[in-house]
């Protein structure tokens, strides 16, 4: 600043010439300019810095789970595989996976759903500002203490033990303040003359909500829940503790271990490398890992095709509002 | 509004024998208006109209929608409830750990002899803290980068893409964050780690083990505090670049039209107004650094000490990371002292979360953005 102003005052040119004066202002103090170009580098920087993990991660899972991946890998389960045998897959974890979150979401959309009618159509005063504030606070527990929750909620009620319904508890703990978020927001959005042109029609309050208000906002609700599952069914931690692992099949979310697919990935790798006999056949020492990977895999396209599919629909099949 | 209210009183009159004072209570808050403004004699023909509607088949209707009302109250005590309840069910199941005193070390085994829950569980939030202070340092420079670059630099019309990219982030599991850190970023990081401790390895964090080497494979705290670094990147990237994109544009103007440059404007308007954003969007990122369990759990190589050194192995270890390690081969009262430690985890970060929210409510107070 300080140089412009002596290059400008010092040597100003008497009024007339304007184009000094022009060329005077519009130069800019070296030294300013060369660090407003750093901080651009800077920014800029900072920017491929953060897609490096992104593309790198990507790529490597990419490259190193597709081999893996197949209709063999997608359809059976590890029971019965051992050692370093090329053989099984991750169908027990992907259904285990899908029941668990399927639950989870029974359990947290109602709620959640609820809790953001609440908000949006009855809520005043004290408790609303709490409830607002506290699912806030409530998508900041870590997984790991939801898991401890349910674990701790069931052990009281019905001893230790673990079963996918005790999973899908925990991920409901974790689920239903996303699912509060997105439909408190959706619910906003709907115009209020459509509610008063309801109750002007004599339509109580209950079946305007749920005639007029939840129709009218479907689309945005049910890209949120599905956003919503996206993020929950990644959860490896809350599972460890509540649903274990097996290799078996298991349906039964009321009963037994069950697999789930990040709790498979953690396994897997865990498993290590396998050392095979010199001269084995069907043995392959980096088994537990390319399953990791291809499980790896199979995660994020589902993580994927779940955002993917909300957008969709949100974009698809929302309302057409005027303003 | 007007009609409703006055249905609804009207039908009070009605049938007053089931009217409890809580649906009074009820009323009182969300017609108020109705009943304030409306003068008499409008009431009574509404009252008269209502009367004519309310024909067979109201009375049910009502009933349900007290009974809708109900639900929704329900819901939300309801999460105010499991928030309360998850904090009692943790303190219940922690409680005979707690009370076992130095007495808990001769059943669990990862507990040192001698010593009570509250004093195993110091090493281990040290570890916490530590692990999540080192990502947070790492994140936030970048994420204010980030969150500049899309609000302020970036072409208007990628801005929203770019963004997207730095939300996939997000999306991604952390399982995979933990396989990728452990399997792909670690090998790339030792001789990193390795220059490290030769030239900086008088800065304790940095110092190597007794021979004065990192660890190989780099299984330890730094590797872990770079994966939670890159998994935070999206949310603290998310608030700030909310917060920058409502620096009011007068300002900006005001600064561009002093003669400053884009940096000085971003440093003298756009940073200044975001502030306390950033500090909330850092307070969030520090909460999800604190309860993050796969990448620390596959990553890093755990100890029970209270030690610095960042590039060794064996010498911390994560709350979160050591209860899903240890839970499911635990004993039951090594349950409830790992549940012990959850409880310490919980209160941590609720109260890292509180203190985030709370900048963000008091931000919006008198932003007069509402």
């Amino acid at each position: 600043m300080a140089a412009t102003d002596t290059t400008a005052t010092g040597t100003a040119p008497p009024v007339g010439t304007s184009e000094d004066l022009q060329a005077a202002l519009s130069r800019v103090d070296p030294v300013r300019k060369r660090k407003d170009r750093a901080m651009r580098l800077v920014v800029y920087l900072a920017f491929t810095l953060a897609m490096v993990p992104l593309v790198s991660l990507v790529w490597s899972v990419l490259s190193r789970g597709s081999g893996r991946l197949d209709a063999y890998f997608l359809l059976h389960s590890m029971r019965n595989v051992f050692g370093g045998m090329d053989a099984g897959g991750a169908y027990h974890a992907i259904l285990g996976t899908l029941l668990v979150t399927g639950w989870a979401a029974l359990i947290s959309v109602p709620i959640g759903l609820m809790v953001a009618v609440y908000l949006v159509e009855y809520g005043t005063g004290k408790l609303a500002r709490a409830v607002t504030f506290l699912v806030d606070v409530m998508t900041g527990i870590p997984s790991i203490v939801a898991g401890l929750f349910a674990f701790a909620l069931f052990y009281l009620a019905v001893g230790p033990q673990k079963a996918g319904i005790i999973g899908s508890v925990a991920l409901a703990v974790l689920m239903t303040p996303v699912v509060v978020r997105s439909s408190e927001e959706m619910l906003r959005l709907v115009p209020n003359e459509l509610r008063e042109a309801s109750y002007a029609l004599g339509v109580p309050k209950w079946l305007t909500i749920i005639k007029v208000v939840l129709r009218t906002a479907v689309a945005g609700l049910t890209t949120g829940v599905m956003i919503a599952v996206a993020r929950v069914i990644g959860e490896t931690a809350p599972l460890i503790i509540t649903v274990g692992m097996t290799a078996s099949i298991n349906r039964d979310v009321f009963h037994e271990n069950m697999m789930t697919l990040p709790v498979f990935v953690y396994d897997q790798y865990g498993r290590g490398l396998t050392s095979c006999a010199p001269g084995a056949v069907d043995c392959v020492p980096t088994i537990n890992f390319d399953r990791a990977w291809a499980a790896a895999l199979t995660l994020i396209i589902i993580v994927m095709l779940l955002n993917l599919v909300a957008r969709a629909v949100s974009r698809w099949f929302a309302p057409k509002v005027r303003g | 509004m007007l009609e409703n209210g006055a249905l609804e009183n009207g039908l009070e009159n009605g049938d007053g024998l089931e009217n409890g004072d809580a649906s009074e209570n009820g009323d009182a808050s969300e017609n108020g208006d109705a009943s304030e403004n409306g003068d008499a004699s409008t009431r009574r023909a509404a009252v008269a109209v209502a009367d004519r509607l309310a024909v067979t088949g109201r009375r049910s209707g009502r009933g349900l929608d007290r009974g809708f009302r109900y639900l929704a109250v329900t819901s939300g005590v309801l999460i105010v409830m499991v928030l309360a309840a998850v904090a009692i069910f943790l303190v219940v199941q922690a409680w005979p750990a707690l009370r076992a005193g130095r007495s808990v070390s001769d059943e669990v085994g990862w507990i040192p002899d001698g010593s009570s829950v509250l004093e195993a569980v110091g090493p281990l939030v040290f570890g916490t803290v530590l692990a999540a202070l080192v990502a947070l340092a790492v994140a936030v420079p970048v994420a204010i980068g980030i969150a500049l670059f899309i609000s302020h630099y970036a072409p208007r019309r990628l801005a929203s893409a770019l963004g997207y990219l730095v939300d996939l982030l997000a999306a991604i599991p952390s399982v995979v964050y933990g396989l990728w850190g452990v399997m792909v970023l670690a090998p790339l990081l030792h001789p990193v780690f390795s220059w490290l401790v030769r030239w900086l390895g008088w800065i304790p964090l940095f110092a190597g083990d007794s021979a004065g080497n990192a660890s190989n494979p780099p299984r330890v705290l730094m590797t872990a505090s770079l994966v939670l670094a890159v998994m935070i990147l999206p949310i603290i990237t998310a608030v700030c670049r909310e917060v920058f994109l409502t620096t009011p544009t007068l300002h900006e103007e005001a600064a561009l039209a002093l003669g400053a440059t884009r940096w000085e404007m971003i440093r003298m308007a756009v940073l200044p107004y975001g502030r306390s954003g950033i500090v909330s969007a850092s307070m969030l990122g520090l909460g999800r650094a604190l309860g993050e369990t796969m990448a620390v759990l596959m990553v890093l190589s755990p100890g029970m000490l209270y030690s610095l050194k960042m590039l060794v192995g064996s010498q911390q270890q994560t709350i979160a990371a050591n209860i899903a390690a240890k839970f499911n081969d635990a004993s039951p009262m090594g349950h409830s002292a790992l549940i012990a430690t959850g409880l310490a985890l919980f209160v941590i970060t609720m109260m890292v979360n509180m203190a985030a929210r709370a900048i963000v409510a008091r931000r919006k107070d008198f932003s007069g953005a509402n």
